[in-house]
């Protein structure tokens, strides 16, 4: 009964990351790659340290699976916080097909360059993106 | 018996098809913000891995060497948009 169970919950939790994957690999944007694999990568890995929990049935191997759960609980949004904005602020495109951008106007326009020096928001699949800053450093 | 066959035949397979999404995506990325975060789902279920293998070979050891892994993955993400920070304006 307990191994039923314990099967379950890995499963659920490895399909949750194939989820994240795919998410990883189908969605249009990096900010849309982000939330996908941080909020399933989080519950396939939370699953899994669960269902390990289980089949241990220790008390020392389960505290130390729920400290795991938790840190990965708190640090997931941290990361995916820090380098989403991070990616905002150096000049990332948005999706074309995205409605709101409530950070557009906040930071501004020179953000990306702390200098003075004109502000290049990056064509990311541009090859001239090393050409323009040459520019723009002399 | 039930649980090493599904560890044996659907775990592992997922598992290890989601490693080769992330590193196709690592591969592909146009910026460097899109390879960290492929880096990231890396690192998140090769922790995965491990867990998995904790109950495979039943040791419970395994667990810690889980828990540093996902201390070290956040602590590398940290420093990669530190590093991104200072260098701002050249992704």
């Amino acid at each position: 009964m307990s191994e039923i169970l314990i099967s379950v919950l890995l499963v659920i939790g490895s399909f949750f990351m194939l989820v994240a994957g795919l998410g990883m690999l189908r969605m249009p944007d990096l900010f849309l790659r982000m939330s996908c694999s941080t909020k399933a990568a989080t519950i396939g890995v939370g699953t899994l340290m669960f269902a390990l929990a289980l089949y241990f049935e220790d008390l020392g191997v389960a505290t130390r699976a729920l400290a795991t759960i938790c840190f990965i609980f708190l640090t997931a949004p941290v990361g995916a916080h820090r380098i989403g904005r991070i990616a905002y602020l150096v000049g990332v495109r948005l999706w074309e097909g995205t409605i709101k951008d409530e950070l557009k106007g906040v930071y501004p326009t020179d953000a990306c360059l702390p200098f003075g020096q004109e502000c290049l928001i990056p064509d990311m699949d541009a090859t001239e993106v090393g050409v323009d800053i040459e520019k723009g450093a002399d | 018996m039930i649980l090493q066959t599904t560890i044996n035949f659907i775990v592992f397979p997922l598992l290890s098809l989601t490693l080769v999404l992330g590193f196709i995506r690592l591969f592909l990325g146009p910026t460097l913000p899109d390879r960290i975060i492929a880096f990231e789902l890396i690192s998140i279920t090769a922790a995965g891995i491990i867990v998995v293998s904790a109950i495979t070979t039943d040791q419970a050891v395994l667990l810690d060497v889980a828990s540093a892994w996902a201390i070290i993955s956040f602590l590398s993400v940290i420093a990669f948009s530190y590093y991104i920070e200072k260098w701002r304006g050249r992704p």
